[in-house]
């Protein structure tokens, strides 16, 4: 049906772009605090205030040489996740429930595989452009060893956004109420912030704690945007990691496509 | 794409072309197997009560639904297959408004226009004429919510305009609306109608179809009951006049059935409704006359020509408007 479609991906996007380039001026302003002060204010407690009192052993860092150097790289993946369930969460359910925009388009020659590229592609560009000013913000504080790194940690961090942006689309394509967003944000983003290596090594999480944790997609963000900051890269761990979020990358996709699909065309 | 004004035709090309149309939502049959012959042009109406099945037929015609059963040629093509370029030359104004509440007037139609592909410049000197034409220029720069519901509805329908569609549609433009706003809209509607626009509207107002339409089929549980121009089917089904007899509180014994037998011969058909009795005739003053000669005091009489809502009425047993 409108789905089997003679209008390419690229092309759109391309009619899309207008749309979402209004929207990011309308918006870039109060998303400034969540994006950009937010997290400067958990480098400045965490990374270098708590980061204080703990001792800058390699050995017990994964390699790093301070808390601060440990702690931001991660927390910038952790923030990359973050942002992304921020955009496909409410805003999804408003284009389709609330001010129904997805309708309005859907009257047009895009189909919904169009809907969800156009949107991802606005996550990609609220990803990069955060990502970018928290990596920037990080350089005065010289917790990057190397000057390439920098550049693979931030792709790793688009990366496991967009894994996180196209998996919550899909959940909240297929969600009828915004209650379930309560249980989204308590049992699925705030344990895996908390507990998916941004804050400590897993391997403190014991055995069976440490397994689980690195079953998570941050995980493996948080891992390779670490590695690469500090120049601490073990390539065949980091060839799992890439090769994980994209698998979950693809599965996001085709779950958030035919969940707009479902939803929209009856 | 170049740019395109209304193009002259053949006047007997199809534009929708349904034969045994259904639709099914799980266990639930909305449209029950309906034929349906729209030409270019033609200004055609869905009429009938909520739930008559003709949102979900529009939904089809608009390419966003697929059919259950049937066959369906939008514009020569077949929705399953070509349902981008169809809903690429069609104007779509739903029931609900989908307008961007946060976008301005004037972002709602340029933004909207970019969908289709058009360039920037065509984009924004069609936005233009197009504001011109809902008479909304001079709030090209406000918000849509600061708008009243009479404005959003012609910024929707100046929406549905600007890919300059070969086919609109409306599903229930004036629900909702006042009485100032829906002339105002009507008024819109029809110069696009002498301009040649091929219309096709659902809605639950007789008026509505009988000023807009110039052949209509009526709908009720997923079928259509009749179809013809609104004269003639007035003419097919129901009398010149309906002369509209109001009583007082009923005691027992005496309430409007009653009434009804006693006046049964006075017309060719009498309806009991809850407040009043109609009865059918082709001349509304001898039916009164006679009430009265019967010793019978209605507390108020109304003659008055008979409209789709009376065929409506004879059709179903129901109004349309419950």
């Amino acid at each position: 049906m409108s789905t089997t479609t003679d209008l390419s991906l690229v092309e759109g996007m391309r009619r899309q772009s207008d749309y979402w380039l209004t929207v990011y001026k309308r918006t870039w302003k109060g998303s400034i605090i969540s994006s950009f002060v937010s997290p400067l204010f958990y480098v400045l407690a965490m990374g270098v205030l708590l980061g204080g009192f703990i001792e800058g052993d390699p050995d017990k860092l994964e390699g790093a040489t301070s808390y601060l150097a440990f702690i931001v790289p991660g927390l910038v993946a952790a923030h990359a996740m973050q942002t992304a369930v921020g955009e496909t969460t409410y805003p999804v359910m408003g284009a389709i429930k609330w001010h129904k925009s997805y309708f309005a388009q859907l009257a047009t020659p895009l189909a919904p595989v169009h809907l969800v590229a156009g949107h991802l592609m606005f996550v990609l560009a609220r990803l990069a452009t955060s990502c970018a000013v928290f990596m920037v913000v990080l350089v005065p504080f010289g917790v990057f060893e190397s000057w390439w790194g920098p550049f693979l940690a931030f792709a790793s961090q688009l990366l496991v956004g967009m894994v996180f942006g196209a998996l919550v689309f899909g959940f909240s394509a297929r969600l009828r109420s915004e209650e379930g967003f309560g249980v989204l944000f308590r049992l699925g983003v705030f344990p895996l912030f908390l507990f998916s290596g941004a804050f400590f090594p897993v391997d403190n999480l014991g055995s069976v704690g440490s397994f689980l944790a690195k079953l998570t997609p941050l995980w493996h963000g948080v891992n390779l945007s670490r590695m690469f900051s500090i120049d601490e890269v073990d390539w065949a761990l980091a060839g799992v990691n890439v090769a994980v979020l994209l698998v979950l990358l693809v599965v996001g996709w085709f779950w958030a496509v035919s969940g707009l699909t479902k939803r929209l065309v009856t | 794409m170049s740019a395109r004004p209304y193009r002259v035709a053949p006047v007997s090309e199809s534009m929708i072309r349904a034969v045994g149309l259904r639709k099914s939502f799980g266990d639930f049959e909305a449209v029950k197997g309906i034929d349906v012959d729209v030409r270019r042009g033609e200004s055609f109406g869905f009429l009938g009560p909520n739930g008559a099945g003709k949102s979900s037929t529009m939904r089809m015609i608009a390419a966003v639904s697929p059919i259950s059963g049937g066959e369906l040629r939008i514009l020569g093509m077949d929705p399953a297959v070509d349902g981008p370029t169809i809903r690429g030359r069609l104007g779509v104004c739903p029931q609900e408004d989908t307008l961007d509440n946060e976008l301005n007037v004037r972002d709602n139609l340029y933004i909207y226009g970019r969908y289709f592909g058009l360039p920037k410049g065509e984009v924004s000197s069609r936005v233009d004429e197009l504001l011109e034409f809902v008479q909304l220029t001079d709030k090209a720069k406000a918000k849509v919510e600061d708008l009243s519901g009479g404005m959003k509805r012609r910024l929707t329908i100046a929406r549905s305009l600007v890919n300059r569609p070969d086919l609109l549609l409306l599903d229930e433009p004036t629900t909702g609306l006042d009485p100032q706003a829906r002339h105002v809209l009507w008024d819109r509607l029809f110069r696009l109608k002498q301009a040649g626009v091929t219309i096709v509207l659902t809605t639950h107002y007789m008026d509505e179809a009988e000023q807009l339409c110039d052949r209509l089929v009526v709908m009720d549980k997923g079928l259509i009951v009749a179809e013809g121009s609104p004269l003639t089917l007035i003419r097919e089904h129901s009398t010149r006049e309906v002369a509209e007899l109001r009583f007082g509180v009923a005691e027992d014994g005496a309430g409007h059935e009653a009434l009804a037998e006693k006046i049964a011969d006075l017309g060719e058909r009498v309806e009991v409704l809850p407040d009043r009795l109609l009865v059918y005739s082709d001349d509304g003053e001898e039916v009164i006359a006679k009430v009265h000669e019967r010793g019978l005091q209605p507390i108020a009489v109304l003659v008055r020509r008979s409209s789709l809502e009376d065929v409506f009425l004879r059709l179903t047993g129901r109004t349309l408007v419950d």
